[in-house]
This record gives structure tokens, sequence and C-alpha cells, in this order.
């Protein structure tokens, strides 16, 4: 079998693990470097979540998405860096340390896939996985400026992602074009039975940027209070310019985004409390101290293994699961999830898709965001995709202040294929 | 806290007003040939430690359940059994709580979405039939299983075995219906028949059975007015019990245990025990286990179960009192030996193996005389071969050998089946003994192994017989025993008592 060299300059830190003799065989993607985010098991290559409390783990399995890639020839040449369990929006919170932005290095290629994204947008790899919970893909994609598909959930299958939030999250191809984005998409849903959450819905498409009748519904709540005017503008113009190409655009509302953040914040936290009580040390990851009681133990390897962020978003979904606070928190999201999910139940009656900006602002410098509610805030247009299952990219369509600014394109269930046409005209639109 | 050391006899303590008020939580092992969900095999206990583990039941990083349909489907016919109403969305939630065996960190089970609820069994209560409900039944995975090496009281180190790890479990929650140890004791048998008659368990895996039982004494008629949760009282949960017999010693003991409290005035608090089954009693755990919030929510890696059409589309296979009256029916048992006989699926089919014999003969010498047999020697129905016990059947009703020769052959096959897994023909072992049945012969002349030892007898005892003349009748009886023993049980009572007779009023 073959092997691709792969020696790279990775001054941005996207890499956790690089190998350099990555096999390779026939196939759609034969010969191709891919890139796959370090939450994504590889038998035999480390694991890590970006975490220390995976110290050692060498998965003896790999993940269903994996197996497609081999089996379409591609070559698996690194493990890339990310926010610790995929916890945060800047790939800052990293046992490895923070992926610098490669369209400039002073700021945050955005999270929690900012490996992949500076992976890709540097040129180190032509194509990456990135997982999504709550804009995972699409912020770094928006950043970096390329291309992000967060599919619909149960289109892929999550068998063999180290889970923070399993209602929300998905695996996702990233890019630096539409096309490639689509083709990789077509090799990650196959489908696979060990993922009770998928249907079998193999997406089998070639990119069409002819927009002309397609209806665009513009939330107006996404160009509300915290979102930069100057990036508003942007995406206006990238949206004035589908018009142009033919899509109707429709102003619309969605009151629901009041509270999508708080809904997102409480199930993702919740889910991961639970998700992460498996990190115990008894079966893998750094030894424990056995001279202690088991709890002791436990106790000790937890507080050392996790960051601070991850710890944070343990006690925070412990607190809303236990009893007494159950009804108050988990529940009301619930409630608050199922209305986001009928927000777009109810536009799409009228629109196809429904567009606005990935991100409120462009990339923050390094160490900005300090306060972790303010870095919270700048999820709030990516999480209502996540929290209604439907799929979402984020494409470039020009910059602010010479950075990168996304546009992102949701669409209806299981209709990726719109949101990558409407990408593909995005695309056009941009670089004509 | 140690065990309340037991000074007084279960009867005293109690005023005669009270009552005792019984609920269970059985934990079965659901007899599927993989695991809940994932493909490991359940056949795990004559094998190493964690040689039965995937990445899913290793609960690694990235590994997803996938549920197992068999288990779905046997969990059906429990609740069908068991009269309860299937919910028509039943959902698998996740119990949050941290132990070296729980590898994912919390269990897959089901919380306020069962798969059945509100259902009844029907045993044989204290004051004849008696409807016990049952709460709700639930799907859920076995944890690992800790092995602690060393002194048992002190083990220097402990090591996890997660074998046992998404071994599928059904749990069956009672409502408090039951009243003594017994009835909880008929509950369990009756229970563990059902579920074997259904195919979905094997008594005989060890650790197959689990039980937790909770228990308080009330005053008489407090239960049906009060109902739960309001009791002056406290109920004691007495976790652990592996055992149908343990469940009866557990309970005693703690019915003891609360008497004795009561009776000194001491208020009885809540609280949770456990059973030692080395020692049957229960001892206080740590209170810290009661107060746990598991933190339970739905599992997010799997859909709801909407399972109530294919639960319509399941048939039952016969249960154990449609057996019974079949049983009473079809042989003319007696509602003693149809009950005993249906009251275990392998005992049942037994008997339908060679009840053409003689349905009555047959009846008999198995529940009244081989169940006891085996009891004795802690032996299963399943070790017998059907074929020796017809020969036998056969060798008894053509009279070819006594009652008394037939226990004893039975004793011999059983012993050797015991200690070597097979057994001589019965037919064989009645001849090898000489046990076949001496017949008298009416004639006197003398050839009658009967007559011999009559006359033997006589000969030797003329004080008896002297006694006999002289009208002390009950001497005839002393005289049939000396002729048993010298038949060495061969012959017929009636033959000797003739014999014997004709022989002394002729002398």
């Amino acid at each position: 079998m073959a092997s691709v060299t792969f020696s790279p300059d990775d001054r941005y830190n996207a890499f956790i693990t690089t190998l350099s003799g990555a096999e390779t065989g026939p196939g759609r993607l034969s010969g191709i470097p891919v890139a796959v985010k370090d939450n994504i098991s590889t038998r035999g290559i480390p694991t890590t979540c970006a975490s220390r409390i995976l110290t050692g783990y060498i998965p003896p399995y790999d993940a269903h998405v994996v197996t497609l890639l081999k089996r379409e020839g591609a070559a698996i040449v690194g493990k890339t860096n990310m926010d610790e369990f995929g916890m945060g929006t800047t790939t800052e919170n990293s046992a490895f340390g923070p992926t610098l932005n490669p369209a400039d290095p002073t700021r945050v290629p955005g999270g929690s896939s900012g490996g992949s994204a500076a992976a890709v947008a540097s040129g180190m790899v032509r194509m990456a996985l990135g997982t999504d919970t709550g804009g995972s893909i699409r912020c770094p994609a928006a950043f970096c400026g390329i291309v992000g598909l967060k599919p619909t959930y149960g289109r892929v299958s999550r068998y063999g992602l180290i889970a923070y939030a399993n209602s929300l999250e998905q695996i996702g191809p990233m890019a630096r074009n539409v096309e490639d984005v689509s083709l990789l998409m077509e090799v990650l849903t196959i489908h696979d039975p060990r993922d009770s959450t998928t249907i079998a819905c193999p997406y089998r498409h070639t990119p069409d940027p002819t927009i002309r009748g397609l209806k665009i519904g513009v939330p107006e709540e996404f160009f509300g209070e915290g979102v930069d005017p100057r990036v508003a503008s942007v995406v206006w113009e990238a949206i004035t310019r589908l018009e142009a190409q033919g899509a109707e655009i429709v102003t619309c509302r969605m009151p629901s985004m009041a509270f999508a953040l708080a809904a997102y914040y409480v199930t993702c936290t919740s889910e991961a409390s639970s998700n992460l009580a498996r990190f115990d040390g008894v079966r893998y990851g750094p030894q424990a101290d056995t001279r202690r009681t088991w709890h002791e133990s436990f106790q000790e390897q937890r507080r050392e293994g996790f960051g601070t962020e991850v710890r944070r978003r343990i006690m925070l979904g412990t607190f809303a699961l236990s009893s007494g606070y159950y009804g108050k928190y988990y529940a009301k999201a619930q409630a608050a999830r199922q209305q986001v999910r009928n927000d777009f139940l109810r536009l799409f009656r009228t629109v196809d898709v429904i567009a606005g900006p990935t991100m409120p602002t462009v990339a923050f410098r390094l160490g900005e965001k300090t306060d972790p509610l303010s870095m919270y805030l700048s999820d709030v247009l990516t999480v209502p995709a996540n929290l209604a299952g439907v799929p979402a990219i984020s494409v470039p369509c020009g910059t602010s202040e010479g950075l990168p600014v996304g546009l992102q394109v949701m669409g209806q269930w299981f209709r990726d294929e719109n949101v990558i046409d409407v990408a593909a005209a995005c695309e056009q639109g941009v670089s004509s | 806290m140690s065990a309340t050391p037991v000074t007084q006899p279960a009867n005293t303590g109690m005023a005669i007003d009270d009552e005792v008020i019984v609920g269970l939580e059985i934990h079965c092992q659901l007899d599927t040939k993989t695991k809940l969900f994932c493909g490991c095999s359940t056949d795990y206990r004559d094998d190493p430690a964690n040689t039965h583990v995937c990445p899913i039941c290793l609960g690694l990083p990235g590994s997803l359940p996938r549920v197992n349909r068999k288990a779905v489907e046997y969990a059906l016919r429990v609740g069908k059994a068991l009269n309860c109403g299937i919910a028509p969305e039943a959902e698998f939630a996740r119990k949050n709580y941290f132990y070296p065996d729980l590898d994912k960190g919390f269990q897959i089970t089901q919380y306020d979405k069962p798969i059945a609820v509100k259902g009844y069994l029907d045993i044989e209560g204290d004051d004849g039939e008696k409807r016990v409900r049952i709460t709700r039944v639930h799907m859920e995975e076995d944890p690992g299983r800790l092995v602690h090496k060393g002194a048992a009281d002190r083990p220097k180190y402990t090591l996890v075995d997660y074998n046992r790890a998404g071994i599928p479990l059904i749990e069956i929650v009672t409502e408090p219906d039951l009243r003594s140890p017994k009835e909880a004791r008929r509950f369990l048998n009756k229970l563990r028949a059902t579920l074997e008659y259904l195919g979905v368990f094997d008594s005989e895996k060890e650790g197959s059975l689990r039980v937790d039982a909770n228990i308080s004494i009330q005053p008489k008629g407090w239960f049906e007015r009060e109902g739960k949760g309001k009791a002056d009282r406290g109920r004691v949960e007495i976790k652990n019990i592996s055992s149908y017999k343990g469940v009866e010693k557990a309970l005693t003991f703690e019915i003891t245990r609360q008497k004795n409290l009561i009776r000194r005035g001491q208020k009885l608090e809540s609280a949770t025990r456990h059973f030692v089954e080395t020692r049957g009693v229960t001892t206080s755990s740590r209170s810290k286990e009661m107060e746990q919030d598991y933190r339970y929510f739905p599992e997010p890696d799997l859909r709801p179960l909407r399972v109530c059409d294919w639960a319509m589309e399941i048939v039952l296979p016969e249960l154990p009192d449609a057996r019974r009256a079949r049983f009473m029916e079809q042989y003319g048992c007696s509602p003693i030996h149809a009950r005993t006989l249906t009251g275990e699926l392998k005992l049942a089919e037994f008997y339908e193996k060679v009840a053409d014999i003689d349905t009555a003969l047959a009846a008999t010498w198995i529940a009244d005389t081989l169940l006891g047999e085996l009891n004795y020697r802690d032996m299963s129905i399943t070790l017998v071969p059907p074929e020796q016990f017809r020969e036998l059947l056969v060798l008894l009703r053509e009279g070819s050998v006594t009652d008394k020769s037939g226990v004893e052959v039975l004793r011999v096959l059983l012993d050797q089946l015991k200690e070597t897994g097979r057994c001589e023909g019965a037919r064989a072992c009645v001849d090898r003994l000489g046990l076949r049945i001496i017949v008298a012969t009416p004639t006197l002349t003398g050839e009658d192994p009967v007559m011999e030892a009559a006359k033997e007898a006589l000969a030797e005892q003329p004080q008896a017989v002297a006694d006999y003349r002289a009208g002390r009748k009950e001497a005839l009886n002393f005289l049939v025993g000396q002729v048993m023993k010298k038949t060495r049980g061969c012959a017929k009572p009636g033959d000797v008592n003739k014999v014997l007779a004709d022989l002394l009023e002729e002398g």
C-alpha cells in the first residue's frame, strides 16, 4: 500500500499528532491528505480530545467516519487540535496550547474544531473532519475563511466520536471550497447501524450554484444586538448578491432565539456531565493512585485531568440534572428546544433555506475573551441549528478589517444538498 | 453497626394486630445470546475475566449502544405474562453514579417510561389465592463485577471484571402486597416458573436473580387505610439477596429484628440494610448510599421504543396456571400434585415425558418422592434421565418391586447421577440388588421364599407365637416385621400377613 509523506511546518499548532507516512489506497479520496479532529477515534493513533485525562489512550477501533475515509483511500495525516472535549469557541482550551489563525496569527482560529480549520486554511491538508455541537465546525470555518458543514443530525454516524453532547453534535466536512466539502460529505454519509440516531440517507450530489427562485429567509434576530455592524453589512452584501443571482429574500422572525442559547448550554452541559463520567482512571488514561479509596482516586484523577472549562461545564450540567432542579433547568431547556424546532418548522413552510452571519464578530484576539459568559454569547447564531438538528454551512462571503466573514445557511432536515447549493452560489458571487 | 443478635423467637414482640408489609424488586438476567447493547456473548461464567468485552460494553470513549431486539422481545413477553400494560413509548434513561464496576459512569436503564406497567401475578397466599400487583417492569444493563483479592475481611486490592457488564436485566417491582416471608418466597417461585415458561430466564445460572426487599411492620389494616409513605414506623430496604431461600431468611431475620426494636419501644427509622447470606443476617449499610442523586435523564444515544404493536403480535406459551389446569384435566392430577408438578418448567416437562406409563403413579412418584430426594441432594431435575425413571415406573406398575424397594433403587440411581452424571438402568439396578418382589404362592410346599421366611421366623420366636396363641394379637405385627426383615422388604406385607396367619392357624 502506498503512503503519503506528511511533514508540515505546523507554525499554527494545528495538530496534536501528525503521521509522517500515512497509508493511502484507491478510491475517491486516493492520495488526499485528510486531517481528523482529535475527538474522533482512530485505531492505533492516540486520540486525546485535547485533554490530559486521555493521555496514553490509543483507541482499539476506528470511528465509522475514519473507516469510510480509509475505504475511499484518504491518507489520514494527523489529529487536529481543539478545545478540550469540544468545549470552547477559540481552541484556546487545549492541553496542547492554542491554535493560531492562519489569516492572522495574533487571533484565534475559532473553535472547537480550530485545528482542522487552521490545517485546511494554511494549506497543510486539503480537507479535514470537524465536529459541531453548537457551532464548532462553522465558527472556525468562518474565522479562518474556509467552508464547513454541520450535517443534519442523524445523517453521519457518531460511532467513534468521543461524546460531548450526543443529542446536538455531528461530524462534518471542512475544506477550502464547497466542492471538496460536498465530496467529503458523499463519503461520510454511508449508513452505520451502530448509531441508532442515524437514518440511512446517503448524500449523492454535485453542488449546483443556480438558485433562481429559491426562497431564502433572513431572520431579524440574526442581525440583532451583539452582532458587529461591520460583519452584518458584509453578510447583507452577500445575501444581496444571492438575490441578484435569482433568489428571493424573505425577512422573517425567529422568536425562540431569545432562549436558544440558554437551552443549548443547559442541554450540552447536562449531557457532558454524564458523558465525561467515564474518565475515572480505571480503564485508560493516567494511572490513578491505587493506594487510595476509589472515590478519592476518582476525585484526584478528574481534578488533575480536566481543564478549567471542562470542570465548569461538568459542574453546571451536574447541577442542572440534580433532583429538585431538573424541572427548572433540563426539562425547561427541552421545552425551549422544541420551540426552536417549531420556529424552523414554521419558517420552512415558506422558505427553502435560512441565512445570516455565522458568527457575530470576526476572529477574537488570542486571550481576548476571558469571561466565560461573553464567550458563550458568541455561539448565539450557531446553536439554533444544533438544537433543531437542521443542516448548516458556513461559507466565506467577504472580509471585515481584513479578516474572513462567514455566511451561514441553514436548511431543512436531510436537505443538506440545498445548503451546499446556496454555499456554492455564494462562493461564485465572492470569486466573481 | 453490626447486626442485632437474635435473642427472642420470631413470634414475640409483635402485637396481635400488627402485620408485615413486604414489597420486592427483582432483577433477572434475560437469557439472550448476546448483551443488551452490543454483540458480546453472554455465556461468560466459566471464562477468564474481561474476555467477553468490546468497546461498547467496556464503555470506551466514542462507542454507542444499540438495543438488542431479542432482549426487548423477552421483556415484552414478561410484561404480557405479568398482565401489564405495554407503554406506547418506552424510553431508556441514564442513571448516573460513580463506581469502579460501572464503566461509563452511568447505567442505561429505564426511569419514568418503563416498558411495562401495572400488572399482577396470582399466587397461593397465606390465606388462599392472592393477587400480587406488579408496579412496573423495566429493562437495564448489568454492571461489571468487582473481585476482591486477599483476605475476605480486609482485601489487599480489587480487580474489575467487565464480562457481566451489559448483560440484559429486567427489574420487576411489586406493590407492597406480600404479608409474610413465606408469601414472598411463593411469589418468587411463581415468578421464576413464569419466566422459565416464557423461555427468557435460566434460574440455574449463578447470579441470574437478585432481589431487594422492602419490609415494615405496621398496625393491622394500616396499609389498606393509609397506603404508602405515611407510616410511623420506618421501612427497611434489604439489598442484594441472591437466592430464593435467602429472601425468606432475610425477611424472617428482619422481622425478628424489627419486632425486638418495637418491643423495646425503640423507633424504627427507614434504612437500607445488606443481607449477609453466609450468616443469615442483615447489617446496616452506610446511609450515604441512600442519599444518592442519580440525575436520571433520557439516554440521548437511543431512540424511544414504540413497541405496542409488536407486543400485540407476541403469542405467549402456556404459563404455569394454564398448565396446572391442564394437568388436572388431562392427567387427572390432584390440585396439590398439579401445583407441585407445574411449579417448575423442567419438572412439568419431566412429568409429561413419563406420564403415559401411569398418570397417577407418575404424579405421586415425582411430586412426593423424586422431588424430596432431589432437594435432599441439592440436585436439579435436569440431571435425571427420563428413560431410567420410566423404567422404574414400569417396574412399580407391574408390581415387580415394592414401593420401599422403589425408593431404594431411586436413591441408588440419584447417588450415581450426582457422582458421575450417569446411572445404570433401573431394571439392572433392581436385579443387581436383588430387589425384585417376592410373590407368595398360596401352596404350603415350602418352596416359597415368603413361606420359608415365615417358618423361620416362627421357629426363632416361640415367645411371640405363644403370645399370639394366648390371644395377644399384636404379636402378629412383630412377626410380620421379622419376615419383612428376612425378605429385605421385597415381600408384600399383605402376603406375609396371610402366610403367617395361615401357619399360626395350622400350628
